[in-house]
């Protein structure tokens, strides 16, 4: 059985990154769902970004 | 005076803050206001808003900001701690829960984790969903302003993992019987369906539903999926899971017409199941598709239709008429034609739909003239002025255009309560809307609706007026607006309430051809 058809077969466990409603709503169904305190990396400085990314791929 | 108040690293959701500023303008003293991230695009709102400051330049995305334009100190001071209640409400709405910051944290408390809901900035998300799937997990990410290339390479990855990425811009699915995002209430059953526009997917799974019938999974892929670049890849991963699922027993896709190619491709795969494929390739065409034997389709509607019967094991019949006898609905227009005066002669499409806005157009087509959109069917029919209407016009109002620092008008319908004041002059003749329900869709618009329309009659009234008034619902009696409810609603402010979209454009159709045929041709 390939990996959707696995996901058909459980109960959906959601982690939400982003709009808080959408885990709200979730909840409100007794849906197992966790809300992320989402930030950008090093703040959405892009410099900093940049140099982030280059030391990853560097690992 | 221009007053501020900036917060290094203290990061909101935009929707949230958008909200706010929405509350903060209605303060007595205050004429304009701005409360947001420092992105880009709230520097360049400030900047239209005449309220942008040196200090502003400085700040980065992940810092917040209040810009105002007070009448005085105090005003100010009024607003800030406005501001700070309202974000302390949403704090104490979200309760003691503790928020994980990293993917590893959330993945600790949530081991079994199947599915990630991704709503951050685009710019962001290349990287957020690119570790998702390195963690064998599912996405659905709602995120928009992500590059074609971004998404090509998020798909394949998903693809070569066997992982569903729907999106981006992906606003609906249901996934074991879950509503994500902007879904609705839907009953299971039989019919899996996958969608590449967001409404489209609404309508027809809502209609499955009002129809008795039910949805085994529903899966988005994102406007863009069946574009050559992408070549359909998660529609055809998608389908490939409906075909071997033994809770779907019919399957119907829903997109804008795709590119040919893609379109091939996708209507081969259909020849490789049993199960009966409902296609509605909005306004494409019908010929490759019934040459592979599955059903094409006219409307959103026509495709429930058609896929409940095929689900019952009935066979399926095209249906291009209106729920009710010939003669109500005849009753119906004649009713409205005697309210009209003769400089009455206009239409006025207020959609927060998309899709539906597309499928209204595409049905009305030159029946009483070409229709000026934001969208329109030909480029001669694009808006020159969206300030200025003139003529037939239909508009998509959860469209960028519209949308630039105000939540999409299924959120926060006052756009479209707006739109309802400054584009209802007195030549309009009928007004054709749509009301989304569901998760996600805000708690009441139906009211919102209602409360446009009377006072708008009341106007009118003045005049010796009326206006025809259509509206059409898509949302389950299991939704959290309530479909009963919102009907009344919309009915006790004279509106006439279509079971589908397709039937209130017929109405409207209907309408307009007697109004230009008896006075104009």
């Amino acid at each position: 059985m390939n990996k959707i058809n696995e996901l058909f077969s459980k109960d959906l466990k959601v982690i939400n990154m982003g709009l808080e409603s959408f885990h709200k709503d979730l909840k409100s169904q007794d849906v197992d769902s966790i809300q992320m305190n989402w930030r950008p990396t090093a703040g959405g400085n892009e410099k900093m970004m940049a140099l982030l990314a280059r030391l990853k791929t560097k690992k | 005076m221009i007053k501020y108040d900036i917060r290094k690293n203290a990061y909101y959701d935009s929707v949230t803050l958008m909200l706010i500023s929405k509350e903060i303008k209605t303060i007595d003293g205050v004429t304009e206001a701005l409360v947001g991230m420092g992105t880009e695009l709230n520097k360049e709102l400030t900047v239209n808003l005449n309220l942008m400051t040196e200090q502003l330049n400085e700040i980065s995305a992940n810092d917040f900001y209040i810009a105002a334009n007070v009448e005085s100190e105090e005003v100010m001071t009024v607003v800030i701690s406005t501001v700070d209640e309202l974000l302390t409400k949403k704090k104490v709405e979200s309760g003691s829960e503790y928020q994980p910051v990293s993917l590893n944290a959330a993945l600790e408390m949530q081991p079994d984790a199947n599915m990630v809901v991704v709503s951050i900035p685009g710019k962001y998300a290349e990287e957020e969903v690119n570790k998702l799937l390195d963690n064998d997990l599912n996405v659905m990410l709602f995120s928009d302003n992500v590059s074609i290339e971004t998404e090509l390479n998020l798909k394949q990855k998903a693809v070569d993992k066997g992982l569903l990425m729907m999106g981006p811009d992906c606003g609906t699915a249901i996934i074991n019987g879950i509503p994500l995002a902007f879904a609705n209430v839907v009953k299971k059953g039989n019919i899996g369906v996958v969608g590449a526009s967001g409404t489209g997917t609404q309508e027809v799974t809502c209609l499955i539903d009002q129809m008795g019938a039910g949805v085994s999974q529903v899966i988005g892929t994102g406007g863009r999926d069946l574009k050559s670049e992408i070549g359909g890849l998660m529609m055809i991963q998608a389908m490939e899971a409906l075909m071997a699922d033994d809770s779907t027993d019919v399957i119907v896709l829903i997109s804008k017409p795709p590119a040919p190619e893609v379109a091939e491709k996708i209507l081969q795969l259909t020849k490789k199941t049993d199960k009966p494929v409902v296609v509605d390739f909005i306004g494409g065409d019908h010929s490759i598709i019934k040459s592979v034997g599955a059903y094409p389709c006219t409307t959103l509607e026509d495709a429930a239709l058609k896929a409940v019967a095929l689900s019952k094991g009935e066979v399926p019949e095209d249906f291009d008429g209106f729920a009710v006898e010939n003669d109500v609905i005849d009753n119906i227009v004649t009713t409205g034609l005697s309210k009209m005066k003769p400089d009455q002669k206009y239409l006025r499409g207020l959609y927060t739909g998309g899709t539906l806005a597309d499928e209204a157009m595409k049905m009305l087509g030159h029946t009483f003239g070409g229709i000026y959109s934001n969208i329109p069917l030909e480029p001669k029919y694009e808006l020159k002025s969206l300030t200025e209407l003139t003529g037939h016009v239909c508009l998509d109002l959860g469209e960028d255009q519209f949308t630039v620092g105000r939540p999409h008008p299924m959120i926060d319908p006052s756009t479209r309560s707006d739109r309802f004041v400054t584009d209802i002059d007195d030549e309009v003749a009928v007004v054709l809307v749509d009301v989304v329900l569901g998760y996600g869709s805000h708690l009441d618009p139906a009211s919102e609706v209602a409360t446009s329309i009377k006072a708008i009659r009341k106007n009118l009234a003045k005049k010796d007026k009326d206006i025809f008034v259509v509206a059409s619902i898509t949302g389950t009696v299991g939704d959290p607006q309530g479909l009963a409810e919102s009907t009344q609603t919309l009915e006790e402010a004279g509106i006439i309430v279509m079971p589908s979209n397709a039937q209130a454009v017929r109405l409207v159709k209907a309408f307009m051809s007697k109004l230009s045929g008896g006075r104009y041709e």
